[in-house]
């Protein structure tokens, strides 16, 4: 069954704990070229039938809806996995 | 007759047995009320208390602010009814928009726990009348999320409506924009904040005080206010 990859962020004028405190453990393992990480979140939804411009709107929906909370975070993706990411996945 | 006042349980709720209490202690009745049913048991006002809703799966209070009870509660906000959320309550009153902004992650990073003093900005609250404008109070707070933010527009109003109820004083705890720790609605009905008003209620096992120690009750008055609010509505 094919597979919608929705990616969230948090606003990128909001401080991101989580990725300060990567960043901060990078540096310490003398990775300090990498100046900055942020974190979000990658969720993939599974869809039975074919994946059409209605179902991913629909996903667009309920990305914004409740993947997301607009007030602090974006969805910056929201896209059909590649075969070979969901085989990838599925190998595991 | 008592003024019923309704607590809602989530799964991962902590704090509701101390919110029941806290209502008892305040001369209401405490009814426990059920995030899975679609029934309010015609409380007059209702507490979301604090805890870890849905172990805080993705994000504090998102998944809680979905489940069926919610439809119930944000209609019987939106026509008036009193509505505390607690922390993890909080979070799940601006999941549900019933209140605007977000919680995020403390600045520092780090879970916070602390008798945390805090001034009472808007005493004109359900929540909050029993208040004088102004007063400081010093009521617990513990949280790893409570660092209270919103866009730049929504500040403004928030701050120039005195929609801020409740500010942090002393050290701001979590990163919240303008020491912000409590806010409320339009209407004044729905109130959210970080802080614990439940862990201060009773002599014995509230927060130091200059006069004894755990001897703070400042927490008290949030659910008298309530208590009086359904009073005036009523009378």
């Amino acid at each position: 069954m094919p597979t919608i990859v929705v990616e969230v962020m948090p606003k990128a004028e909001l401080l991101d704990p989580q990725g300060k405190a990567v960043s901060g453990a990078l540096h310490r393992l003398g990775k300090g070229h990498f100046t900055n990480v942020r974190v979000g979140k990658r969720f993939e939804l599974t869809v039975e039938g074919p994946v059409t411009e209605a179902v991913l709107a629909e996903v667009r929906d309920i990305a914004e809806d409740m993947l997301a909370n607009l007030v602090i975070e974006d969805v910056v993706s929201v896209h059909e996995a590649s075969t070979e990411t969901v085989a990838a996945g599925e190998t595991h | 007759m008592a003024a019923r006042i309704g607590v809602i349980t989530f799964p991962g709720s902590l704090d509701d047995r101390d919110a029941q209490r806290a209502v008892r202690l305040a001369g209401a009745e405490p009814v426990a009320l059920w995030h899975g049913e679609h029934d309010l048991k015609g409380v007059d006002a209702i507490v979301l208390p604090g805890g870890f809703s849905y172990g805080d799966y993705l994000r504090c209070g998102a998944i809680a602010a979905r489940s069926p009870i919610m439809s119930e509660v944000i209609d019987a906000a939106n026509s008036g009814m009193p509505v505390l959320g607690i922390c993890n309550g909080f979070q799940i009153l601006v999941e549900s928009h019933l209140l605007p902004g977000g919680l995020i992650r403390n600045d520092h990073g780090d879970f916070v726990c602390r008798d945390q003093r805090l001034r009472v900005e808007n005493n004109s609250t359900d929540w909050t009348n029993a208040f004088t404008a102004g007063q400081e109070i010093t009521i617990p707070l513990k949280n790893g999320e409570g660092g209270f933010i919103a866009d730049s527009e929504t500040i403004a109003r928030l701050e120039g409506d005195g929609l801020v109820v409740f500010r942090y004083l002393d050290v701001n705890p979590n990163g919240s924009i303008n020491d912000i720790a409590g806010i409320t609605n339009d209407r004044g009905n729905v109130v959210g904040l970080m802080p614990h008003p439940e862990h201060a209620i009773e002599p014995g096992f509230g927060p130091d005080t200059p006069d004894a120690m755990r001897s703070g009750i400042d927490g008290l008055p949030f659910f008298t206010s309530a208590i009086a609010a359904l009073a005036l509505s009523v009378g």
